[in-house]
């Protein structure tokens, strides 16, 4: 028995057992010849799926699993946990129903995966020891022989085989359970041997006898592969829009770099100035001995014709300055355009697009006054002012009581029922306040000043004006 | 004046020191602010292109950085291109922007974890060249840092622009230290122009040339930025600062 499905585990079948012994404990079970073959190819094409929409390192774990690096790829997807999440969710919308677990090291998280709820993110590597101590001994990759010796000796839990002398386990068992054992706390280096996608254009250069580690070195040699790069993409007319560049170091590690762009390019100043500002990313060890770019997302390259009249100049292009400030900031920042949004809410009127974005139809309002500064959430005032659609005379805010000179207003604002029905008789009056010390505020009342259910007559700061 | 050959030959040292400063650099140009009396103080006739320059707030406009921005706006509104906005904390709001002529597919907003990487990318933006602006929002701006930008906006005609904004009031006491930026000015909110009716009129801002390469400081009281992004001289003052608004005066006459 290699496998089994909850159903089968529910009644006691756990791969490992003989299928003779199975069917005496259910008469019924459906057994399938294992097709290893089969299993390995859809790992395969797992794997291929996985490094296009997730990671540059990415190895089948055969029979049953993959393994990602995820350094430095967690932030496209807006950290470890959505990392996850979105891994999961996008396996079971093909219907592979996934277990995931990210770990300092490969065997923690190959035994997390599988032996503890998913999903689970260890950060810390001294915490993964933690994590592992408590789980059979099954999650330590062993063969079943050795996994049956060791539950003899009264070995169960990883944890007691973690505190217990070692000298005697090799004698025993060989050194496999120590080598596991080491994998698994992270204490010896286990490399992982990515797939690479044979339709995918990319370039490689291997540093022999002497390889390469200061960052100026790589930076010359990313350089020459961009150009080598941007020449293979030009015989196939296309235009990168990710790009993976892959650092093999002596010591059997692989660090990758990868970079988006907004639109397809084949520029090669463009192209390595965005690799290498991730340079500073790489720790080479001691030292680099293959270099692999390649262009992981292409996109057919269409050239547009360019203003040919000679009177008018182009607009400059700025796109180039987008993708390296976008893949400078990762997940520490944002970049953004502002456009009018279809509401008169003032939070609603503004909506993010990205910076690459056509231009808008809708337009703000020219003659309505609209502060500089919005306050992220509008604050209480006390305020005194005759209903129903006077200004305030005076107001307090966040300690500090301003009289108020002149005023402009009411500027009435409706509710949108149709985004959320609670706000069918909810409208706000906005006042524009200049105190005597000649700043100006916008302030609102909730409701209408006559009629109660159009809100409660409060009053709040929503913005300065400049 | 000019025919005084003392003067005449300290034109010409002028001149002559201003090329050495250029370093071989062609002239940028310059941005008129379109008002005469603030554009005969700024040597060339108006902000240079191609140079940094720093905009605070007085007063509770230190914090709050409203007038300081709009300012800026109105300043990005005038130039020609894409303009880049870096902020750390994301509080404008884009259709006051618009209003002082930034039309919203013009402006290009990065909001930054930290005062580093905004500055960073402001650098960055001003070494493109494709931009007509850049405008990023920062509490501390250092000797080396401001030369950084300085020296970037140097490369190209792109307009730098520091808005200078604090957490606390007492922190604005930053805005005496010295820093490499072409310019230095400090905007703050004046009761509005008055109307006939009751109502706000168009917005003042008391304006304080407080640092000027090759200039003198000066203060002015201005109407601020209308839908062009172009600053005005009131009319009361136009006038004379005791005269009466016209509609005072034609009701008295």
């Amino acid at each position: 028995m290699l496998a089994a499905n909850d159903a089968a585990r529910g009644l006691g079948i756990y791969p490992g057992a003989a299928a003779a012994r199975a069917q005496a404990v259910a008469a019924e079970l459906i057994i399938q010849d294992a097709d290893l073959e089969g299993d390995r190819e859809g790992l395969e094409k797992l794997a291929l799926w996985a490094l296009k929409t997730f990671s540059p390192i990415v190895a089948p774990d055969p029979p049953d699993g993959l393994v990602i690096d995820a350094t430095g790829a967690a932030h496209l997807k807006g950290g470890e946990a959505a990392y996850l999440k979105d891994l999961v969710r996008r396996l079971a919308e093909v219907d592979v129903a996934a277990r995931a677990a990210m770990s300092g090291s490969w065997g923690s998280a190959h035994a997390l995966a599988r032996y503890v709820a998913n999903p689970t993110i260890i950060a810390d590597s001294a915490d993964s020891g933690r994590a592992m101590a408590h789980l059979p001994t099954r999650a330590l990759r062993l063969p079943y022989e050795t996994i049956d010796g060791l539950s003899k000796v009264g070995f169960d839990i990883v944890g007691e085989l973690e505190a217990s002398a070692r000298a005697p386990l090799v004698h025993r068992f060989g050194p496999e359970v120590i080598r596991r054992l080491d994998q698994a706390y992270g204490r010896s280096a286990e490399p992982i041997e990515p797939v690479e996608a044979p339709e995918l254009v990319q370039v490689r250069r291997a540093f022999a006898p002497e390889p390469i580690g200061a960052p100026e070195t790589l930076a010359r040699y990313t350089i020459k592969l961009v150009e080598a790069l941007c020449a293979a993409l030009e015989d196939r007319g296309l235009g990168v829009r990710i790009a993976d560049l892959r650092f093999y170091r002596v010591d059997n590690r692989i660090e990758a770099v990868r970079v988006a762009t907004a639109k397809p390019i084949r520029d090669l100043k463009r192209l390595s100035r965005l690799l290498c500002d991730k340079i500073e990313t790489i720790d080479p060890g001691f030292g680099v001995e293959q270099m692999v770019l390649a262009a992981i997302a292409t996109e057919p390259l269409v050239w547009k014709p360019q203003a040919n009249d000679l009177t008018t100049t182009a607009a400059p292009d700025v796109s180039d300055l987008i993708d390296t400030l976008a893949n400078r900031l990762g997940r520490s920042g944002r970049l953004y355009r502002l456009d009018p949004g279809d509401s008169f809410v003032p939070e609603r009127s503004v909506r993010m697009v990205t910076p690459s974005a056509p231009a808008s139809e809708l337009a703000w309002p020219l003659n309505w006054p609209r502060p500089t500064r919005l306050l992220a959430k509008p604050e209480p005032v006390t305020a005194m002012a005759l209903l129903p659609d006077q200004p305030p005379t005076a107001f307090t805010w966040r300690g500090q009581r301003r009289r108020v000179l002149r005023a402009d207003g009411p500027e009435r604002v409706h509710g949108e029922w149709w985004r959320q029905p609670g706000e069918l008789w909810a409208c706000r009056d906005y006042f524009q306040l200049e105190t005597d010390s000649g700043e100006r505020f916008w302030v609102f009342r909730r409701g209408d000043g006559e009629w109660a259910p159009s809100g409660d007559l409060s009053w709040y700061m929503h913005g300065l004006f400049g | 004046m000019l025919a005084d050959p003392a003067h005449r030959a300290f034109d010409a040292l002028r001149t002559e020191i201003a090329k050495i400063e250029a370093g071989g650099r062609v002239g940028k140009g310059v941005l008129p602010f379109g008002v005469a009396d603030l554009d005969a103080r700024l040597p060339g006739g108006g902000l240079p292109l191609g140079a940094l320059h720093e905009v605070a707030g007085g007063g509770s406009g230190a914090v709050d950085g409203a007038a300081s921005a709009l300012f800026a706006a109105g300043l990005a509104a005038r130039t020609v291109g894409q303009v880049l906005w870096c902020v750390t904390r994301a509080d404008l709001f884009a259709p006051a922007l618009f209003q002082a002529g930034l039309a919203p597919e013009r402006v290009i907003f990065l909001e930054a974890g930290d005062e580093k990487t905004v500055l960073a990318c402001c650098e960055e933006g001003l070494r493109h060249g494709g931009l007509g602006a850049v405008v990023g929002e920062v509490s501390r701006l250092s000797q080396t840092a401001s030369r950084r930008l300085q020296l970037a906006a140097e490369t190209g005609s792109t307009l730098g622009i520091v808005v200078r904004r604090w957490r606390r009031q007492a922190d604005a006491a930053d805005f005496g230290q010295p820093t490499a930026a072409n310019t230095r000015w400090r905007v703050s909110p004046l009761p509005s122009s008055p109307l006939p009716t009751t109502g706000v009129g168009r917005a003042r801002w008391f304006i304080e040339l407080i640092r000027c390469k090759a200039g003198e400081r000066a203060e002015f009281e201005l109407e601020a930025c209308d839908a062009a992004g172009r600053l005005a001289l009131p009319a009361d003052v136009a006038d004379g600062p005791m005269a009466a608004p016209s509609w005072e005066r034609r009701a008295a006459g």
